[in-house]
């Protein structure tokens, strides 16, 4: 097809480019410059989506972001597909590929809009209340239906091919809106010397004045004191120009986050260019030039295709040359819509009516028209519409005094340009946390009270016509950069539009059988409003969930004062006493991408790895997650299955020898003369007697008594302790230990650093562990005699530096190999071949929490869970009574810390030695609990025990220990299993072999 | 995001390079073991959790690393002082 309704000349298109594209599989051609919108338009297509509720037909509204109708999905590939679209700001590009919304099975054929003929059974609040009974039927029937019948657009079913960058920026003052105001506002900051940003939604900067055919600025006409304007701002090289970025969101401190849309308008983008861009800008001043969006009349079915706003169907034909219809009917409360009327009449537009809700017509505009021989009917209403897939008909009445208007005339038309007035664009002022006050003459909410260094200029706080427009703006740009405002620039063929209208319009009969659409994009109607009232809200915010009005993805930027005016006279209150929603943000939809920025696949978050990783890939290892960290699971051999790896690990480490990566561990050094001291308030342990060379577990508590994080602490020196803490838990570790030390007893002399990743950490258990070190150790004598458990020497190993503990977490022999991180891998394989020799295994994290708790040993985290003291444990002999205070001890007193009863940790056996219970699963004490009987307590461990050739657990149980040698049930996938309650302690209870 | 000023750094800085860290000024009793269970409780659990200006504590994180205080008002965001850790609240 081609463009049916273009004229020969004119807007801001290029016709010697013309540009290919698809709609719904079909093919057309429009032009460069052209949106998808103006381009569909140009071909006479109108219809455009399917409304959220109903599936009415529907087509287009506006011409820009505030579009509430024409939502399309666009892109030919899965992985480049964006639903959800306003086709009003889509540039056009070859091969361009949109498709339509909401319908089925398709836009001109919707069977769903059988919802439309039901509609008295979906009126407001309908999600809340008509699905509520029979329990149950939401999910299963009621959910699933209206997430079908009523939506926007579908999600891509590929990942994004595309790739998003984020972007800070600083500057002196950003301008919000590069219409008339805001690029008076630029030019007076950038003549000031300022560093300044100007970010506009569209694709050209200029807003209203791309559209500008009859004025003149400056003694030239519009268009080129636009170019000329654009000139000089590009040229100064302390100006940034941003067009196709939406500035969405105003932080505290005049923090704005932008998107912009780097390379969806181009057929084939340079691949290294990002989608879109996210910028964050911290702007010492802000000048809000957002302009101001025309509002809809609500008469009854004002919402078919061909019905639109006065200044998008005039702005459509300014901009790209289109006539939206071939006979229109005007209706209007507002003198703009006039103009409207003359430009698409010069264009060869039959004007059919002019109807003014008013009683009088009597600005320049109306005036012009009535000039130019066009039909002026003022106190004339708009009462429906007649037509399917675009209206037909608009029926006109004469408005009565009392509110309400006569039976319609039928006036054939196929465009309906309406006209409410015009409501200033607050979201972002709002948004910036700035007051609103409500202006009488106006009957608009404008900007009142800064809350930040901010100020709005032009049509966003009501400075409508071109002229005030642009001295508000200079005067705006000026005062940011604290300079004198500019001499007024000469404005001419620009008169001043006055007038508006809001709320219902007057309707002929009962308006609650009809449907006069107040939201658009969510399918609100006037009627939907007055009966949120009757049923009992009061508040604006109340009636707005209710009917869901003004919570579409527009943010209500067309529909909100015609809502809010319907509340406050069904309430039979003023509008400031009823008074505005929230304005949230985003101003208008931002893509998750776009946020996410680069933090997405392998970039999304850091991955630690061990300096012995490369090792233990090499060797099997399977990994899994701990926090951050990969840790080898286990090292499967050819041909075994995880339960064959691990016990062969198992077996080989309590009856040889086992080495692992214990790198992980966190390791924190602390110094200082009162390091001792420190160690000792902040651990339940004793510290400050602990000999040189010596090493203590310790245990420590939040301050209300509960544990939260244990290791060994070794004492290096006099006045330096090696700390270890859990994998996970090092870094709030240090960050409580800086907080206590500065915050608490700032007169402590000690100092902490993070180690982790200076060492490598090498764990070797098993009867035969000495064995393998002492031929590779040098300057340490760790015979039993000399080092005993729980000490630390400092010497060689291989030549290399290394801090060598004599520790267990197996129960066996154990000794920790720390040596600096670079040498890791190295001395790994130096103790690895002399293992060979003694036929020692490589364990991962699988085995080693199966062996410590065949001996009872606690992990944190899992025998914890934030409510368990040390007593609850088991451990309440390791608390050094002898010390005054240490971190949580008070809290240890506390009734409900100290009563009887408390969840304790005991062993499990289950009846069945085969069979293992589930982490997490409850204990009980009947086979089979009368529900609403609370648990004893949970299940923190089971493993299966190759050593012991059965499986066991671990589990808090109320009053525990006092159960020992009785039993319990636990509750499985198929009804509870006996279980025999024992001394969490499962393999060598005298611990003698600690010392083979 | 708001802008914090260190008061050790003497610089304005992102919100990502600090940690919040509750109320300021809480004192904990010297000795807790003297303090009765009421007021130990007060201590642990018991917040001013002021709508309007709060006096609070915050780390310098990804900077310093050093904990300090500052007066943010609640409903505004608005940081109006930060002040090193010790020191009194200034009077505003
Ligand atoms: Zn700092």
């Amino acid at each position: 097809m081609t463009g049916d309704n273009r004229v020969q000349s004119g807007g801001r298109i290029d016709r010697a480019k013309p540009i290919g594209f698809t709609f719904d599989g079909k093919k057309f051609t429009g032009f460069a410059g052209d949106t998808l919108a103006s381009a569909l338009l140009a071909n006479g297509v109108h219809l455009m989506g399917r409304s959220f509720k109903y599936h009415r037909p529907r087509g287009l509204l506006t011409m820009g972001s505030e579009e509430p109708n024409a939502l399309v999905g666009v892109g030919s590939q899965e992985s480049r597909f964006t639903p959800n679209l306003r086709a009003t700001q889509v540039e056009l590009y070859e091969g361009l590929t949109a498709v339509s919304q909401n319908n089925w099975p398709s836009l001109s054929l919707d069977f769903q809009a059988v919802n439309g003929l039901f509609s008295s059974f979906i009126p407001a609040g309908f999600y809340y209340k008509t699905f509520m009974h029979p329990k149950g039927a939401w999910e299963s029937l009621y959910e699933p239906l209206i997430r079908r019948a009523a939506g926007l657009g579908r999600a891509p079913k590929a990942r994004d091919a595309d790739h998003y960058a984020n972007l800070y920026a600083h500057c002196d003052v950003a301008i919000v809106g590069a219409g008339p105001a805001g690029l008076a506002a630029a030019l007076a900051a950038a003549r000031g010397g300022a560093r300044v940003m100007l970010f506009d939604e569209q694709a050209e900067l200029g807003g209203s004045l791309l559209a500008e055919s009859a004025a003149r600025i400056d003694g030239k006409p519009a268009a080129d004191w636009l170019a000329a304007t654009l000139a000089e701002l590009a040229a100064a090289p302390h100006v940034t120009l941003l067009p196709r970025t939406q500035i969405f969101g105003y932080y505290a401190q005049n923090f704005l986050a932008g998107l912009e849309r780097v390379s969806d308008h181009l057929a084939s983008p340079d691949p290294k260019l990002p989608r879109e861009r996210l910028w964050r800008v911290r702007a010492k001043r802000v000048v809000l030039a957002a302009g101001a969006h025309e509002r809809p009349l609500v008469f009854p079915d004002n919402d078919r295709p061909g019905i639109m706003l006065a200044d998008a169907a005039r702005g459509f034909l300014a901009r790209y040359g289109v006539t939206p219809g071939a006979r229109a009917v005007i209706a209007t409360a507002h003198d703009s819509a006039y103009r409207a009327a003359l430009e698409l009449a010069q264009a060869g537009v039959a004007i059919a009516l002019i109807a003014d809700l008013r009683p009088n017509a009597e600005g320049e505009w109306p005036e012009a028209a009535r000039k130019a021989g066009l039909r002026v009917e003022t106190g004339a209403a708009i009462v429906g519409t007649r037509g399917h897939l675009r209206v037909s008909h608009a029926l006109v009445a004469k408005r009565w005094a009392d509110g309400s208007a006569g039976r319609g005339e039928a006036i054939a038309c196929d465009l309906i340009a309406m006209s409410g007035g015009w409501t200033p664009s607050v979201h972002l002022f709002s948004q910036s946390r700035g007051k609103l006050a409500f202006d009488e003459t106006l009957q608009a909410f404008v900007p009142d009270v800064s809350a930040q260094a901010e100020r709005s200029a032009g049509a966003c706080r009501g400075a409508f016509a071109l002229s005030e427009a642009l001295a508000d703006g200079a005067a705006a740009g000026a005062a940011a950069v604290s300079a004198a405002a500019p001499a007024p620039v000469s404005v001419e063929g620009a008169p001043a539009a006055h007038g508006g209208f809001l709320g219902l319009s007057p309707p002929h009969g009962d308006p609650q059988k009809s449907k006069a659409f107040v939201d658009f994009q969510n399918d609100v109607t006037a009627r939907d409003v007055t009966l949120a009232t009757r049923e009992g809200m009061r508040s604006i915010e109340h009636i707005k969930r209710y009917t869901t009005t003004g919570m579409a993805t527009d943010q209500g930027k067309t529909s909100n004062m015609n809502a809010l005016a319907i509340a406050s006279q069904a309430l039979g209150k003023t509008i400031p006493q009823v008074g505005l929603t929230t304005f949230r943000l985003p101003y208008t939809p931002v893509t998750f991408a776009s946020i996410a920025g680069m933090s997405r696949r392998e970039l999304f978050d850091p991955v630690r790895q061990t300096p012995l990783h490369a090792w233990a890939a090499e060797n099997g290892a399977t990994f899994e997650e701990a926090g951050l960290w990969k840790r080898a699971s286990y090292f499967k051999r050819p041909g075994e299955d995880v339960k064959a790896a691990v016990a062969r690990e198992c077996l080989g480490t309590r009856e040889r020898a086992g080495m692992m990566d214990a790198s992980t561990l966190g390791k924190i050094e602390v110094v200082g003369p009162d390091a001792a001291e420190f160690l000792n308030r902040l651990y339940i342990n004793a510290f400050a007697k602990l000999g040189v060379g010596r090493c203590r577990y310790g245990l420590m508590l939040n301050e209300a008594g509960y544990v939260m994080d244990d290791g060994v602490i070794a004492r290096l020196a006099q006045d330096r302790f090696h700390v270890t803490t859990t994998s996970v838990g090092a870094a709030h570790v240090i960050t409580l230990m800086e907080d206590f030390a500065q915050t608490e007893w700032p007169d402590l002399k000690v100092w902490f650093t993070s180690t982790t990743e200076q060492w490598a950490t090498i764990a070797i258990n098993g009867p035969r562990a000495r064995q393998m070190l002492e031929p590779l150790v040098e300057g340490i004598d760790i015979s039993a005699a000399a080092m005993p458990h729980l000490s630390m020497r400092e010497g060689h190993i291989c030549g290399v530096p290394t801090r060598l503990a004599r520790v267990s977490f197996t129960g066996e022999l154990g000794f920790e190999v720390n040596v600096p991180a670079d040498y890791g891998r190295a001395i790994w394989e130096a103790i690895w071949a002399e293992g060979r020799k003694v036929d020692c295994v490589v364990y991962g994290l699988d085995v080693l929490l199966i062996l410590r708790a065949e001996k009872g040993f606690i992990v944190v985290g899992q025998e914890t869970d934030g409510t368990v003291t040390p007593d609850d444990l088991g451990l309440g002999k390791m608390i050094a009574q002898s010390k005054p205070d240490f971190v949580g001890k008070r809290s240890l007193a506390m009734p409900d810390l100290a009563r009887e009863g408390r969840k304790q940790l005991v062993g499990l056996l289950p009846d069945d030695s085969q069979f293992k219970l589930d982490e997490g699963a409850q204990v009980v004490d009947a086979i089979a609990p009368a529900i609403g009987t609370s648990a004893l307590g949970h299940v923190t461990s089971s493993y299966f025990s190759p050593t012991l050739g059965r499986t066991f657990a671990m589990a808090l149980v109320a009053g525990g220990r006092s159960r020992i040698g009785g039993t319990a049930y636990v509750t499985t996938m198929q009804g509870t299993a006996l279980v025999r309650i024992v001394e969490p302690i499962f393999y060598d209870k005298e611990g003698k072999r600690l010392d083979a | 995001m708001l802008l914090i000023r260190c008061p050790y750094c003497e610089m304005e800085r992102p919100e990502t390079e600090f940690r919040y860290g509750g109320e300021a000024h809480l004192v904990r009793p010297l000795h807790p073991a003297a303090a009765s269970d009421e007021e130990w409780s007060a201590f642990l659990y018991l917040r001013v959790n002021d709508k309007g200006l709060h006096a609070e504590r915050w780390r310098h994180a990804s900077g310093c690393g050093r904990y300090f205080n500052c007066l943010r008002d609640t409903i505004t965001d608005k940081i109006s002082v930060t002040y090193k850790s010790g020191e009194a609240p200034p009077s505003l």
